[in-house]
């Protein structure tokens, strides 16, 4: 690609054309990605193209995609969220507790419980992370990815707590007609998420904090509260990941989504997010958390090693941050080229 | 030229035992393009920073349309009709046009939904689309990120902003400090139709040129004192130039005081 744009470059017009072509193709990389997976899958496997197993990927994914699209949210402020495994544990826990508390409401309060562990969890991490004037997201959720996994162990006394009431057994492993409600509530979430950023005035700031904080700051947004509002997000995102992990297991379970966080994160940044903030979409990290799904499914069902399996994630993570570093240096070019052509 | 919408009065501001701005009064009448001169720390930056809103003045008056007022924050410099551009331009690069000049007052319903009520794009768009024609910006395609812009639109994209939000004063910092002959042009013209537009502008530049193309008026600011103001016609260059540097005071001092810039620059 580079040798293209570097001939292209001698001519004015095409070049702006090339350039605009290889931005194009670089931000539809992530669907190439998955199609192109896809294909190589189901000619491999007679298997992996059936409706059982497609069904069987999005199930498996359905808390991942939870904490991805929670992610997002951090990520287009230039923040991250490493706390989302540990908080999806703890919400667990809490919702066993809840439960053995007595069954109110037919499990509503479990599943309040679950949510709101989260959403406090999250909260407290954007606090601590404007208010507490913290470097960067990364140490505040540093922080709560200890301490939410020690409270899950502690509350738990160590071992699962099992025991879920139907609802949240429903959320976790029921089905609705032939749709599973996991897969339900990740879509639920998703196009509630899709709606937030992409109709919604708050959404538009949040782009436009990871954008150029300081400018948002100056322009009157509210850049400390749009913060906030998002790891509350991201704390919302790990409830429901706990929420579906709670009832699939049906038990609290405090070492549950160990390593998670790292996966939401690669899921989010292999489905175009710059981790520079102000950009990524709702439906790039969809389709960053199948990559993820197809990528670890196809290779089980051709029998390749788990270890393996965890080596590829890493080329595909290096290669999506490759690819938007690249972005960034086709756009300055194209930059120059306007300057010149202007 | 018109009524005058802002007057400033024995403005100072100090830094510790520095004073950045010294008894400054200055006005600026409607429809007026007034330049501000001076050198590296005469002070122009720290009262423009003042009439913005980011910071705060220490001793003296601001008037707006006559109406003593004290800016507290850039919100309130625009709830005002002051709209400010620095140098840095404050734009977002992973936006286009529509989302850059709508950024932070995004056109959203129902009202009472705050800033959780629905974006209107169509409308934004719309009357985005409207400003750029009546302002002649022209800038790629509708839907490019400014951060695909050259510096010239990219500057031609906040002018055409402030000029379009300010209702009474548009202050800019450097306008074409950046920019290529061309691109400065654009921006220039840009400039010298603000005032069709129903706004007085302040201009700070470096470029004697372009102030003497576009500005009505030019105040000389040095050391953070008030030097003196003229027309900045090719006439008055070479005293405006005296005034900015300083050697009209200068050589007084070794003619033993007298006379002042006037004479200063008449003699040069």
């Amino acid at each position: 690609m580079a040798t293209a744009t570097r001939t292209l470059d001698r001519t004015g017009g095409t070049s702006a054309q090339g350039l605009s072509l290889a931005l194009r193709v670089i931000r539809a990389g992530p669907v190439l990605i998955l199609a192109l997976l896809v294909v190589i899958l189901t000619l491999a496997s007679p298997y992996f193209f059936t409706g059982d197993n497609l069904s069987n990927v999005l199930v498996q994914v359905a808390p991942l995609a939870c904490l991805a699209i929670g992610q997002l949210f951090v990520i287009l402020v230039g923040g991250i969220d490493l706390s989302v495994g540990s908080v999806l544990a703890l919400c667990t826990v809490t919702g066993a507790l809840a439960y053995g508390w007595g069954d109110f409401g037919g499990g509503i309060l479990t599943v309040a419980v679950i949510l709101l562990t989260g959403v406090a969890v999250g909260a407290l991490n954007g606090i601590m992370l404007v208010k507490g004037r913290m470097p960067h997201a990364f140490i505040p959720t540093l922080a709560t990815l200890n301490a939410a996994r020690g409270l899950a162990l502690l509350l738990a006394d160590g071992a699962p707590m099992p025991g879920m009431p139907p609802i949240v057994q429903t959320a976790g492993a029921g089905e609705l007609g032939p749709i599973p409600v996991p897969v339900l509530i990740v879509a639920g979430f998703g196009a509630a998420a899709w709606i937030f950023t992409t109709r919604i005035q708050w959404g538009r700031w949040v782009y436009l904090v990871g954008g150029d904080k300081e400018a948002a700051r100056r322009i009157g947004i509210p850049v400390d509260k749009v913060i906030i509002s998002v790891f509350v997000i991201s704390g919302l995102s790990a409830g429901l990941a706990g929420l579906i992990t709670a009832g699939r297991t049906d038990a609290g379970y405090p070492s549950a989504g160990q390593l998670d966080e790292l996966a939401a994160i690669s899921a989010v940044i292999i489905g175009g997010a710059s981790f520079w903030g102000g950009r990524g979409t709702i439906g790039g990290a969809i389709v960053g958390v199948l990559i993820f799904g197809v990528i670890s499914n196809g290779l089980n069902l051709l029998n390749v090693s788990v270890y393996l399996q965890l080596i590829v994630i890493g080329v595909v993570v290096a290669v999506a941050v490759e690819l938007d570093v690249l972005r960034r240096r086709l756009e300055e070019r194209f930059r120059t080229i306007q300057a010149r052509d202007s | 030229m018109g009524e005058t919408v802002l007057e400033v009065a024995g403005l100072s501001k100090q830094y510790g035992a520095t004073f950045a701005l010294r008894d400054v009064s200055l006005e600026l009448r409607e429809g007026e393009i007034l330049a501000l001169l001076g050198d590296n720390g005469a002070g122009k930056s720290t009262l423009i920073k003042i009439l913005s809103g980011v910071v705060a003045h220490d001793d003296g008056e601001i008037r707006l349309a006559g109406e003593a007022v004290r800016i507290e924050s850039p919100k309130h410099a625009h709830a005002l009709g002051i709209e400010t551009v620095f140098q840095d331009l404050a734009l977002f690069d992973n936006t286009n046009a529509v989302g850059n000049f709508y950024a932070g007052r995004e056109r959203t319903s129902p009202s009472w939904l705050g800033a959780l009520g629905w974006v209107d794009d169509r409308a934004m768009r719309r009357q985005t689309d409207e400003l750029l024609e009546r302002l002649q910006v022209n800038i790629p395609g509708k839907d490019t990120e400014i951060g695909l812009m050259s510096g010239g639109q990219r500057q031609a994209v906040a002018c055409a902003r402030a000029i379009a939000f300010g209702r009474r004063i548009v202050i800019l910092d450097e306008p074409t400090s950046a920019l290529g002959a061309r691109e400065a042009g654009n921006v220039l013209r840009l400039i010298r139709e603000a005032p069709e537009h129903g706004v007085s502008v302040i201009v700070v530049s470096h470029n004697m040129e372009h102030v003497m193309e576009v500005a009505d008026r030019a105040v000389v600011l040095r050391q953070g004192r008030y030097v003196g103001e003229t027309e900045p016609t090719q006439e008055n260059h070479e005293r405006l130039v005296a005034m900015i540097v300083g050697s009209g005071e200068d050589r007084r001092a070794e003619n033993g005081g007298g006379p002042g810039d006037e004479q200063a620059a008449a003699r040069s």
